[in-house]
Formats: C-alpha cells, sequence, structure tokens
C-alpha cells in the first residue's frame, strides 16, 4: 500500500504532462474476466479455467447469471490434493480435458487459462497445452494463457488469449498481397459496419483477430498491416511485430473523430486518395455527428470522473471532453500503454489528470473533494456512490455494448447521458 | 466476507491478489448494499512476489487500522495468498494494535463458503465474548418467571436468503412470545455486542449452517441452551415456538397460535391440483429440509429428489431423506444435479439460482428457496421465509410457477388449441415466460439425457400419441414407456405399449 504519487512524463511528445502513478488497493476484475466476451465471439473456443473455488465463483458469478445457454467456459478447480504433487495435477487436468471433449464434440479450440493459484504454485499450462495439442491435433487445437490477477488487469486477459493466438497464425504466403487485420474483439455488428467501409474505400483483404471461428486465423507476415480496436492489447501488438507485421498508430474507433482517424490510419497505408475518403465517410460521419447534438446539449461543461476498470478510459475521455464537451476531473486507467495511446492522450486537454494504477481509498477520497457530475466506475463502488448522492455509469456496460464506430457513437453518448437523465426522473 | 458485512465497527484485511476485490461487487450489486464491504485487500500483483509480500500485508492492515478506526479487526489470507504463506495472523500480531485482531484459517482447497462463514463467526464470538467467560463451575439460574426471558438471535449474515426479513419476523414473534431480543449477530452487530452474548438466557440458531458451531461454544462457556428448530413452515414454526417456550419456561398461556394462511389456502379446493405434484428440492440443508417438510406435509406434493450441497449437514438431509423415501443428494456439482432433475422429471424444481438455470433449460418450473443468491432474492417488499408470514410468502413461492388447476385440465382437454399448446406458459405469467426460454441456444447442448441404443423405437403412431399427452407430464410417460419395453425386451413401442405402460405405472 505505499501510495506514492510521482511525476513523469507521459511521452516524449507530450513532456509536461503529469501522470499520478498509484500503487494502493486495486478495485479491479483480473483477466479471468475476459472470458465472459471472448467465449462469445469465438465460437467454437472454450475456456478451461484451472483455478480454485474463488476462480470458479468469479465466472459464475460474472458470467454464469447472465448466460443461460450450456457456456463454453469451465473451471478445473485444484485442490488440495493437487497441491501435494505436480503429476497429479497433470493427470487430473488431462482426464477433466477429456470429458470435455467427449461432451462437447464442437469444440476446436480450447484454452487453458491460468489463475493466481496455478501461477503461484507453477503449474507448467504452456506445457500441458503442447502435451494436450499433439494427443489431440489436429481435431483440437489446445492453447494456454494466463488470466490471472497477479499479471493481468480485466482486459488485459484479452490481450494474453489473442497474443497466445499469434504464433499460430499462419505465415502470409510469398507472394501474398498486402492485408489489413482488425486485432480486439468487436461487436459482430460493428465488425460488419467497419468491414462495409472498409470494402467502399477500397481497401481488402480485412481480417480479423480474434475470428468468428477458431479456423479463419488471418495469415500475418511483413506484408500484413495491423489496426488496434481496443487499447489494451500491448502483448498481442508485439507478438504480431515480431510476426514482421506493421502496427498503423491511430485513435482508438471512438466517436465520430475517433473512427474518422481510425480509418484515415488504413486509408493513408493503403494509399486511398482524399477524395475518396470523403465521399465514403462523409455521410456517415453526418450522421454520426447529428444524432451526437442532443447528448452534447445535455451533457456540455459537466464534470466526469473515470475510476480505472478497463484501459479504455483514455479514448473515452477523449470523446467526452471533444466531443460532449465535458469536463475531465481525472482519468484513471489501470495502465497506460504510453505508445499506443499517444495520438490520443494528444487530443486529451493538457491540465488533464491521468491517474495509471490504484490506491481506490485515496481514490475516492479525490473524488468526493472534486464532487463530479457523473462517476464512471466498477459495479463494487457504483451504489455506495450512489448512496452518497453521485451519479454513477457502470464502467463494464462499455465493455459489454457495441460502442465503437459511426453508427454507435451517439449510443455511446447515451451510455454517459442516461444516469443524469434518470436522476432528472426520479422525484421521490 | 459475509460475516465482516454483515457487521458494525469491524474491518476485515485480506491478503489476496488482483481480482479478488470483484467480491465487493457481490454486496453492492446483488444485496444493493450501499456501503463498500469493511474489507481491504491487499491486491499483490506478479512483481510483489519476488519482493516483500509480507510487508505489504503489514501496511494494509496498518493504513486499515488508520482510516477506518475500527473496533476489531480480522485478518486472514485467500486461496492464493495461502499458498505463498505469508501467516497474516502473526504479522498483525506484531503490529500491536489497541483493538483485538482475530486471524482466520481458513483452508480455502479443503472447505467451502458457509464452512469459512461459520468459522469465522465462531472465532469472533470467541475472542470477542471469550474475554467475558465466567469462572469454571458457574451455573446458569432458570429464568425467574417475574422476569422476560431473553435470547440472542444467531447465523443471519449479509447476502443470506431473507435473513434481513426472518430476523425482523423471528423478533416479531419471539415479542409475542414475552421474549426480549437482546443481540441479533452477526447481521447488524458490533464487535461490543458479540462480547455481551453471554448476557441472555438463551440462543435462537436460525442458521445453522453460520452459528451451530458458535452456539455450541456458547454453550459450554455460558451454559446457554439453545434453540435448534428452524421455524421455516407452519409445522416447524409451530415447533419452534414449543421449543422456545421449553427453553424459556414461558406459561403457555401466552404462546402465539398459528395466523398463517399457508394452511387455509392448502385446504381450499383449488388447491386440490397440487396434490401428488413431483417436486426436486434442492438447497443448503436448513432450507433444503424445510422445503421439503413444507412440500410434502403442507401442500401435499411428493418429494421426488431432496439434495444439498452442504456437506457439513450430510446428515441431517440424508435423515430427512428418508422421510420421503428418496436417497439424498449430496454434491457441488451442478451437472450431477442437473442429470438428477432430468431423470427425475419432476414438475417443480425448488432449488438455488443454480437449479433455476437447470429448470429453466428443462422446461421445468422452479421457484428459488435458498442461497448462493442472485439480485432477485433480495426483494423491495417484505419477504421472510420464517414464522407464519414467511409460510405466506412461501406458499405463493411454490404455488405461483405451477399451472393453475383448472388451466392444467383445459390443456388437457383441448390440446390443438392455438393458445392452449405445448408451447404456452401458464397463462398468468407472462405470454414471453417460461415456455419460451425452453428453446435451446445455439451454444447450448441438448438437455443431457443420453439414452442408451438399447431402447426400443417409437413407431410413429405412437409418438404422435405421445405428443398428446399434456407436456408437463410428457417425459415421464416416455421414460415410463422406455423403461416398460426395456423390461420387457420389446424392440418397437406401439400405442399399444404407451397404454400398457399406462395401465402398468398407474397401478
Amino acid at each position: 500500500m505505499n501510495g506514492v504519487p510521482t511525476a513523469c512524463a507521459a511521452s516524449a511528445a507530450d513532456v509536461e504532462r503529469v501522470v499520478l502513478r498509484e500503487r494502493g488497493q486495486r478495485e479491479v476484475f483480473c483477466g479471468l474476466t475476459g472470458i465472459v466476451w471472448l467465449h462469445r465471439k469465438i465460437q467454437d473456443a472454450f475456456f478451461l479455467v484451472v483455478g480454485s473455488r474463488t476462480c470458479a465463483h468469479l465466472i459464475q458469478s460474472a458470467a454464469g447469471v447472465m448466460i443461460f445457454a450450456e457456456p463454453r467456459f469451465a473451471t478445473a478447480i485444484i485442490d488440495e490434493r493437487d497441491l501435494a504433487g505436480l503429476a497429479d495435477a497433470n493427470a487430473e487436468l488431462d482426464r477433466v480435458v477429456h470429458e470435455l471433449l467427449q461432451r462437447r464434440p464442437d469444440i476446436k479450440l480450447l484454452f487453458l487459462v491460468g489463475s493466481c493459484p496455478s501461477e503461484v504454485i507453477k503449474l507448467d499450462l504452456a506445457r500441458a497445452a503442447a502435451r494436450l495439442s499433439m494427443r489431440l491435433s489436429p481435431r483440437v487445437r489446445v492453447l494456454s494463457y494466463s488470466g490471472s490477477g497477479i499479471e493481468t488487469t480485466f482486459t488485459q486477459g484479452e490481450d494474453a488469449c489473442l497474443a497466445a493466438l499469434v504464433p499460430e497464425l499462419p505465415q502470409e504466403g510469398p507472394n501474398s498481397e498486402r492485408s489489413l487485420i482488425i486485432v480486439g474483439s468487436l461487436a459482430d455488428v460493428v465488425e460488419d459496419q467497419l468491414q462495409r467501409m472498409l470494402r467502399s474505400l477500397g481497401i481488402h483483404p480485412v481480417r480479423y483477430l480474434p475470428p468468428r471461428r477458431a479456423g479463419d486465423l488471418p495469415p500475418v507476415g511483413p506484408r500484413a498491416l495491423f489496426l488496434l480496436a481496443q487499447p489494451f492489447l500491448a502483448e498481442t501488438a508485439r507478438a504480431l511485430e515480431e510476426r514482421g507485421a506493421t502496427r498503423l498508430a491511430a485513435p482508438f474507433p471512438l466517436g465520430v473523430e475517433g473512427t474518422t482517424a481510425w480509418l484515415r490510419a488504413a486509408a493513408a497505408a493503403f494509399g486511398v486518395d482524399a477524395a475518396r475518403f470523403e465521399a465514403v465517410t462523409a455521410p456517415a460521419r453526418e450522421r454520426a455527428r447529428k444524432a451526437l447534438v442532443p447528448y452534447r446539449n445535455e451533457l456540455h461543461g459537466r464534470g466526469i470522473f473515470f475510476f480505472p476498470d478497463s484501459q479504455l478510459e483514455v479514448p473515452l475521455a477523449r470523446f467526452v471532453s471533444s466531443e460532449l464537451g465535458m469536463k475531465l476531473v481525472e482519468v484513471g486507467t489501470p495502465y497506460l500503454h504510453r505508445a499506443h495511446l499517444a495520438e490520443e492522450m494528444a487530443l486529451l486537454p493538457r491540465e488533464v489528470l491521468i491517474s495509471e494504477g490504484q490506491d481506490v481509498e485515496r481514490q475516492i477520497d479525490r473524488c468526493l473533494a472534486a464532487s463530479p457530475d457523473l462517476v464512471v466506475c466498477g459495479l463494487g463502488l457504483a451504489n455506495p456512490l450512489e448512496a452518497q448522492g453521485f451519479t454513477t455509469k457502470w464502467s463494464i456496460e462499455l465493455i459489454f455494448t457495441p460502442i465503437q464506430g459511426y453508427e454507435q457513437a451517439a449510443d455511446l453518448a447515451e451510455l454517459f447521458a442516461r444516469p443524469l437523465l434518470r436522476r432528472t426522473l426520479l422525484v421521490a | 466476507m459475509r460475516i465482516a458485512t454483515a457487521m458494525k465497527g469491524l474491518h476485515y484485511v485480506l491478503h489476496a491478489p488482483q481480482g479478488d476485490t470483484y467480491a465487493d461487487l457481490l454486496f453492492t450489486m446483488i444485496e444493493r448494499n450501499d456501503k463498500r464491504p469493511p474489507v481491504t485487500y491487499t491486491t499483490f500483483q506478479a512483481r510483489d512476489l519476488g519482493g516483500d509480500t509480507a510487508e505489504l500485508f503489514k501496511n494494509a492492515v496498518r493504513n486499515a487500522y488508520e482510516r477506518f478506526q475500527p473496533d476489531a479487526m480480522i485478518v486472514g489470507a485467500s486461496c492464493t495468498a495461502e499458498l505463498i504463506q505469508d501467516d497474516p495472523g502473526g504479522l498483525a500480531r506484531a503490529l500491536n494494535l489497541p483493538i483485538p485482531v482475530v486471524a482466520l484459517e481458513l483452508p480455502a482447497y479443503q472447505r467451502k463458503e458457509n464452512w469459512g462463514a461459520s468459522e469465522t463467526f465462531y472465532q469472533l464470538v470467541r475472542a470477542l465474548a471469550g474475554a467475558r467467560t465466567p469462572p469454571v463451575g458457574f451455573e446458569r439460574h432458570a429464568c425467574q418467571p417475574t422476569q422476560r426471558p431473553s435470547c440472542n438471535l444467531l447465523g443471519p449474515t449479509a447476502l443470506g436468503f431473507r435473513h434481513r426479513d426472518d430476523v425482523q419476523e423471528i423478533k416479531n414473534l419471539l415479542d409475542r412470545l414475552g421474549v426480549q431480543v437482546k443481540v441479533i449477530a452477526p447481521l447488524g452487530a458490533s464487535p461490543s455486542d458479540l462480547a455481551r452474548l453471554g448476557e441472555a438466557d438463551f440462543n435462537v440458531v436460525l442458521y445453522p449452517e453460520i452459528a451451530m458451531q458458535a452456539a455450541r461454544w456458547l454453550e459450554r462457556t455460558f451454559k446457554q441452551p439453545f434453540v435448534t428448530t428452524v421455524p421455516i413452515g407452519v409445522g416447524a414454526t409451530t415447533d419452534f415456538i414449543s421449543e422456545v417456550v421449553r427453553v424459556a419456561g414461558i406459561e403457555t398461556a401466552a404462546v402465539a397460535s398459528n395466523s398463517s394462511r399457508l394452511s387455509w389456502y392448502s385446504r381450499s379446493v383449488d388447491s386440490t391440483y397440487l396434490t401428488g405434484k413431483r417436486v426436486f428440492v434442492f438447497g443448503d440443508a436448513t432450507h433444503a429440509v424445510a422445503a421439503a417438510r413444507i412440500a410434502q406435509t403442507e401442500l401435499g406434493f411428493k418429494v421426488v429428489g431432496l439434495g444439498t450441497y452442504s456437506r457439513e449437514f450430510a446428515r441431517e438431509v440424508r435423515e430427512a431423506a428418508k422421510l420421503y423415501g428418496v436417497e439424498a443428494l449430496i454434491t457441488d456439482d451442478y451437472l450431477e444435479v442437473e442429470s438428477s432433475v432430468a431423470a427425475l422429471q419432476p414438475e417443480l424444481v425448488l432449488g438455488t439460482q443454480m437449479e433455476r438455470h437447470i429448470a429453466k433449460r428443462l422446461g421445468i418450473p422452479c421457484a428459488v428457496i435458498s442461497a448462493p443468491v442472485h439480485v432477485q432474492d433480495f426483494p423491495a417488499r417484505y419477504s421472510p421465509q420464517m414464522g407464519f408470514e414467511g409460510a405466506n410468502v412461501i406458499f405463493d413461492t411454490f404455488v405461483h410457477p405451477l399451472m393453475m388447476g383448472l388451466e392444467e385440465h383445459l390443456l388437457g382437454l383441448f390440446r390443438d388449441d392455438h393458445e392452449f399448446h405445448d408451447e404456452a406458459a401458464p397463462s398468468h405469467l407472462s405470454a414471453t415466460g417460461a415456455a419460451k426460454q425452453v428453446s435451446v441456444p445455439e451454444s447450448s447442448q441438448p438437455p443431457m439425457i443420453v439414452l442408451p441404443s438399447s431402447l426400443a423405437a417409437w413407431e410413429a403412431e405412437a409418438e404422435r400419441e405421445l405428443s398428446k399427452i399434456p407436456f408437463f407430464v410428457r417425459g415421464k410417460a416416455r421414460r415410463n414407456t422406455e423403461r416398460f419395453a426395456k423390461e420387457r425386451g420389446l424392440a418397437t413401442i406401439t400405442i399399444e405399449t404407451l397404454y400398457d405402460a399406462k395401465a402398468h405405472f398407474s397401478r
């Protein structure tokens, strides 16, 4: 609990920005939570958490209550017998996997997901995955990654999962054309919209990581360019770069400006001329801008405070400040990836307090003192803050709602406006 | 955590990795608590493991003490922290804080939640009430007839299934009996309340899963007898009153009589259709045993399955199961529960939120009777499970999901009516209700009733006849007919087989 705030330069281009770094209690999810959306995204993948009852409980309470189908995730529970000797744990794991695949013959890709206890007892899931993959290929591919809280915060679980997929991507052919890979889970509807937009710009082929089916992994190599659709993919980007792919630097596709800049980065790389870019994007931009007007009127000048959650905070802050005119009180983020966020940071007002990491008690003190109009925070904090008279927005909704792209810009604004509107509706 | 969050003036420092803080939202979201649980987590990360996690823990304890100024503290380790063996108890003692600090040893890899809550409560009671332990050879005086007898209510916690309202109901009931409630714990109690537990004449154990261990210790130490009947249902509430009367030595004149509507509603002719409805019951031991008793003896259902996830109370559940001639299901594997429900084809499932999902998948009506809880299990209205009002609530809860009496007949008479067909939900439930949700989502497997290939094949005509049987008994009819055919080595099932089987099993 050494909450030692230190000032540091955010990036070379932005030398004066002060970032408050905190190292106290972090009120955040661990990376296992990412399974909740990843298992819906890759429709023939299964996620087997190797962890404790606490992990099983998290996954069950975070996801089990929301999903009525038999979910494509489960927990292999480590118990005291497993702690006694590692050989047993491996045999046990093989048995669980065998039973699972017998029951679910539709599964093509199995992730063994590491947890805090499996990391601490140093259960080698990478080796277990290799062993199982050898036995089960080609029917099922088995990979591993860690979603443990000691290594990953919330959305970093997706980063770890996608990074584990990168070595599995096929090598692009020697004469292959230039391709674009969109990296990061997006709602299918958003993916389809962006796909149409990119096609109209004449950019192809466009592929996705993660793909909807485990068999559709995008080829990668020096001719592959990639655009991050999510700001939390540090490891995945590094792994793609190691395989020769090039990252296109851009802000993230949130709001009209973010989406335009993001598309423009792709257009520039593929040599799309300015007139065509204008012709393709102008109608969507105009429509989205119009849809934002009522929300801008509602939210303009209101103070907003972000607690750290998903690493989406910086792009979201840029959107609410630039396109909705909101006043940024504090932008908390669990981790600030300075390179991937360079374009975003450049668009933030200079005086904004950015905090990285967390000391939740001190942050609550700052929040109470600043009394913002709207607090974006996790579910553990929302009701207690509401009870103290604050208006809150659950940050997790920003992960579970399609918010990227032009058509979703107004939906995103509405997410921030709704809690405030609700306050005005309730009189009793 | 359910103990710490239930109490006032207590703070819990938990040595735990980042991510374990998700537990907070169970309280702030499911129970809609307006305060954060009084818990500080060390949220250590991988980089801390190489360094001094013990120092991290000590700082957390020190900071929490300074910030929250609690009257007492508990310290412990989560499943992961247990593995790094930092000894939270020893570290906290070394800080010499001027308040009682109770160290918990909760082996997460062997034991489960209710055991942890029970152990936590017991350790707190021991540490706080233990300071006032009377001398050896102490004898408690019998209650004086002139004096109002007093008791403590033990067991209600945060996130408990209707604990909030049960406490109110039982407090009122005891009040009518002339019994004064001194301390309710852990819900709403402060460390100083726990310290004076020994002052009451006796204890009432509302939730044995949580409070039995503490009550036994209080009996040994303070010679306080305790009441063990859990007053859920009319019969059990009546038994509870008798036991309180006996333990408190009250004149029977003051005894409150059955004021529940359950008994009359259950006797009213409309309830005839409840007769013999096949019910599957699963939950914590206390609620499962109580629900089975109500179902069988107060509503006239037939209990076809009874089980619990509380292994510590398996014996009690097995004994109760004997009363209904069924084998108790003791498991914490929901797949095992699911296959049991699928095989038994009950007409109503009484269970936890897990069984609600199972019942939904299998298209069987369900009512929730026990924790683990869901946000819906904290209704805005007063809705206890205990006492006579609790029995009223339970009548509604158990009966509401079922098809109403006459409607069931009409469904049998006019099978092809476009409104009364297989997929029609009970008409008093919403149109988009139960039946629609039966449809199996794309990613889901068909219900796991694996039919061995040795089963007889259905002739098309017999299959059509089967489809005329109302859907809520069709599963049972299919199962019985197949069993009948198998026992007789029949290769095909004809209409005749179907009716032969019907006649056979109706005897």
